[in-house]
């Protein structure tokens, strides 16, 4: 159960196109993580897959029938949106036990489902509140029980953390991986938030302006960033991509530094530069360095490296990781 | 932050702003005061205000008289009926349109508003004509069919900006719940929407109860709702104040409590969700 | 952004209110037009014959037009006046921490539900009558010779029983709008060193012009089609000294059943009522987009 195939599906929304075209395959069990600038068509691929929206051409396969017409009731899928969408007249018992409902199941397995469910999410005190009374975080589970209790085919997150604060969004990216590591079943999740890609996914599947750009394991990513963008996005902080002169000594066109892999010195080395900015984060310290005839250059050094705004240091390069792009942007 | 209000200050304006209200108020006061008044009493100078022979006999009266429960009939089934005609139409039209917005929704809307503000004397002539021909004139039939579609934009404005709060994803989560269109509108649309649907329906009942000009030119006796026979109380030079008392205190205090209850959604529907 | 079906449903559940205003405006509309240039008298039927812009003709330079349209501009002027200060006033009143601020609001919003035909009776008989109206006690208490309100000012009496009418709803759309003021705004204001007054002019008037606009439109709409109040107190007179353009009209209809002027008069109407109409849509318009 919950293997999902996309094949040629394409959208347009009047005359702008805003998947131009996508095959995808997701197998069974896999933790899918859809990630890229806003607007890049993640969220409406998603809507793709849950039916809420037509293709315009393409066929959506789940467990190997096509499922392109399929009316999104009828799609075995179950979704967490970003608002979390939860009825706001109904009790939280409610709220979870509206899909059994709707699905015709009796009073007695609701009840026992809904109290498991509720048990799982730590939801089991809260059960007659309306969704208005509770906080963000609980919110955030309530919608994820009303997800649970269908035992979907697959779930489908929208963006599902960004309306938490900082401390609870790294809280629920750990219950909702816990969640997928018991349950085992397929989830495809939508973020513009790279962290989260790289800690929750099996696969990435990295979007821009409606086409896929990578797909792969969050290390693979990372370590072989297929093209300039891919290479941009995924790593914090960002990668550090230079052109012109550094990058023609290279016989490249553009060439990408990771930040934690600059070789940063205080008596020498392949380029000079001036300490501008620096954001200590106690562990780490990301170093803003204008080099000379480059220009800025971000590195990420120990928390003890004692240089401060205006000191001169020297950036080296490490010459094994280093990245190479054509012009078109691929990598060399 | 609210901060301490000398007591004062706030002794001064509470004065100021009951008396303002109280004679804004006083017409109205006087009219159910001077209903329970003889007619001698009603036009007695200098007038009496609470010692007076309280009587009910005005009420009796104007019952006996003029059959005044018909024409109470007659504005409860122009009004009800014509509103609730009315949501029949607009809650589909509202719906679509909150819910599945296309490039021409907003134009349709404000070519709906536009319609409003086409003056009714400019058409009295066709419509009157137009009833006369299909022997309309004096009917509950026309009045139900023309208030209705005179108030439509309204009914069709103020249900759109109730379900335009309704978010679109909580329809959507329905969906993927499994909830099938009729169940969506049931169980989750409907209980979202009735707050909404409820000060629509109130709002335009005392919009249609109200409705003076349509009423006035288009009825005679048998289907004159309320206005058209308060009307009629202004052709004869005879005194009767008490009566008319009588009869006004009953047309506006249905109307009255109903547009206590509804005074924050008043706004909201004769602005057309301009002013919130 | 919906599916196909979704969408074909809406187009469906859209139709039966599209096609119902679209026939209650083309229709009458377009018979008022056709009238308008026919002699057209409902006391001799069969003799309709085309006059071109005759009906026009007639109407407006009928003196009782001009008359007319100065009363309904008077009228609609003075109410507006009227409701627009007062409503601002009593909206900061009720608006001040005072005791029983719900009842007063009550008191206040209480007169726009009251029928058009009994306000104006009401006002007629009761308040303004010159020998047993309560206006005529006080004015007699006071030693002066009562006013016969309806016969010697008659569109202001009009005017009054009108915006008695039409206060509380001015009233209640400012008081609205007022309670929307975010009260940082203010307290920023007093942080900068701004009086009562100079808060009032510079902050909370601006914040009030998009409130007040409605309302004047609005209002300018309703009150252009003024009627019950007229027929049931002066009946236009005496002469034309209350006539206003709904009035007018009416009287050519249903009076003198001259269908063909009274659907000119119409035309007429509705043009003017237009011009007023474009701004109020513009306004709307603009505050649907945010």
């Amino acid at each position: 159960m919950g293997a999902i195939t996309l094949e040629k599906v394409t959208k347009s929304f009047g005359d702008v196109s805003v998947i131009p075209g996508v095959d995808l395959e997701i197998a069974e069990g896999e933790f899918v993580v859809f990630v890229g600038p806003s607007g890049c068509g993640k969220s409406t691929l998603l809507r793709l897959i849950a039916g809420l929206e037509d293709v315009t051409s393409g066929t959506i396969k789940i467990d190997g029938v096509d499922a392109t017409g399929t009316s999104p009731a009828k799609r075995g899928l179950a979704m967490v949106f970003q608002s979390y969408a939860l009825y706001p007249h109904m009790s939280v018992y409610k709220n979870i036990a509206f899909p059994l409902k709707m699905a015709g199941v009796d009073e007695a397995t609701i009840k026992q489902k809904v109290e498991s469910a509720a048990a799982t999410l730590n939801l089991t005190n809260y059960l007659d509140r309306r969704p208005g009374q509770l906080s963000g975080g609980q919110r955030q589970r309530v919608a994820i029980g009303r997800a649970i209790v269908r035992e979907p085919a697959a779930f489908l997150f929208d963006e599902p953390l960004s309306n938490l604060d900082a401390a609870l969004r790294v809280n629920m990216r750990l219950e909702i991986s816990e969640l997928h590591n018991s349950l085992a079943t397929t989830m495809i999740y939508v973020t513009h938030d790279q962290v989260e890609a790289m800690t929750m996914a099996d696969k990435i599947v990295v979007l821009h302006d409606g086409y896929i750009e990578q797909v792969g394991s969050p290390l693979e990513l990372y370590r072989n960033p297929a093209n300039v963008f891919v290479a941009g996005f995924i790593g914090s902080p960002k990668m550090n991509l230079l052109e012109g002169a550094a990058a023609a000594k290279y016989d490249a066109h553009t060439i990408g530094i990771r930040p934690e892999h600059i070789e940063l010195s205080t008596e020498g080395g392949e380029w000079s530069g001036v300490v501008g900015v620096a954001e200590h984060l106690g562990s780490d310290t990301f170093l803003h360095v204008n080099v000379d005839n480059i220009g800025l250059v971000t590195a990420r050094v120990n928390g003890e490296f004692g240089v401060r705004h205006g000191d001169r240091v020297w950036v080296t390069p490490p010459a094994d990781r280093l990245y190479r792009f054509g012009a078109d942007g691929l990598a060399l | 932050m609210a901060r301490a209000v000398t007591t004062q200050r706030k002794l001064a304006f509470t004065i100021i702003a009951w008396t303002v209200g109280l004679t804004l108020f006083f017409p109205v006061l006087w009219t159910i005061l001077t209903s329970f008044k003889t007619e001698g009493e009603a036009i007695a100078t200098p007038p009496t205000f609470f010692f007076f022979d309280w009587t009910l006999e005005n009420y009796v009266e104007v019952q006996e008289r003029s059959n005044y429960l018909r024409h109470a009939m007659n504005s409860v089934v122009i009004s009800v009926g014509s509103t609730l005609l009315g949501l029949l139409v607009a809650i589909p039209a509202a719906w679509s349109m909150a819910f599945s917005p296309t490039k021409r929704t907003k134009d349709i809307l404000m070519w709906m508003l536009s319609t409003k503000m086409l003056p009714a004397v400019g058409v009295l002539m066709p419509i009157y004509l137009m009833c006369q021909w299909l022997g309309l004139l004096d009917s509950l039939v026309a009045l139900v069919a023309i208030l209705m579609l005179m108030n439509l934009p309204i009914i069709v404005w103020m249900l759109y900006t109730y379900f335009k709060e309704i978010p679109g994803d909580i329809l959507e989560a329905a969906r993927m719940d499994g909830a099938s269109l009729g169940k969506e509108i049931i169980y989750v649309l409907t209980p979202m929407a009735v707050p909404g649907i409820a000060s629509t329906l109130l709002l335009n009942i005392i919009l249609a109860w109200n409705e003076a000009f349509w009423t006035l030119n288009l009825t005679a006796s048998k289907a004159a709702p309320l206005t058209a026979f308060i009307a009629s109380y202004s052709s004869p030079e005879g005194l009767f104040w008490a009566k008319l008392s009588a009869a006004s205190t009953l047309a506006i205090a249905p109307i009255l409590v109903m547009g206590w209850f509804s005074q924050k959604q008043l706004v909201r529907g004769l602005t057309f969700g301009a002013v919130k | 952004m919906a599916t196909k079906q979704t969408q074909v449903t809406a187009k469906i559940m859209m139709s039966p209110a599209v096609l119902m205003l679209l026939a209650w405006m083309i229709v009458p509309l377009g018979m008022t037009l056709y009238f308008s240039f026919l002699r057209y008298n409902l006391l001799m039927p069969g003799m309709e014959e085309f006059t071109g812009f005759g009906n026009y003709e007639f109407f407006l330079t009928d003196p009782a037009f001009l008359e007319a349209l100065g009363n309904t501009l008077l009228l609609v002027g003075g109410v507006l006046l009227a409701t627009v200060i007062g409503g601002t006033f009593l909206a900061i009143l009720i608006d001040q921490p005072i005791w029983g601020r719900g009842i007063v609001r009550l008191l206040v919003i209480a007169p726009f539900f009251v029928m058009p035909t009994v306000s104006a009776l009401v006002w007629k008989n009761m308040l303004m009558h010159p020998v047993n109206g309560l206006f005529a006690w006080i004015t007699r208490g006071l030693g002066a010779e009562p006013v016969d309100w309806l016969a010697d000012l008659p569109l202001f009496s009009i005017t009054v029983i009108v915006a008695w009418g039409w206060l509380p709803f001015a009233t209640l759309i400012i008081l609205t709008a007022l309670q929307s003021l975010d009260s940082e705004q203010k307290e920023a204001a007093e942080m900068d060193g701004a009086g009562p007054i100079s808060i009032f002019w510079f902050i909370t008037l601006p914040h009030l012009s998009r409130a007040l606009t409605v309302v004047t439109l609005i209002e300018t709409i309703f009150l252009l089609s003024v009627f019950a109040e007229i027929y049931v107190t002066t009946g236009g007179g005496p002469g034309t000294a209350s006539t206003n353009l709904p009035f007018l009209i009416y009287i050519q209809a249903l009076l003198q059943y001259d269908a063909g002027t009274a659907s000119a008069g119409g035309v007429v109407a509705i043009i003017l009522a237009n011009i007023v109409a474009i701004f109020l849509i513009r306004m709307i318009g603009k505050n649907l987009e945010t």
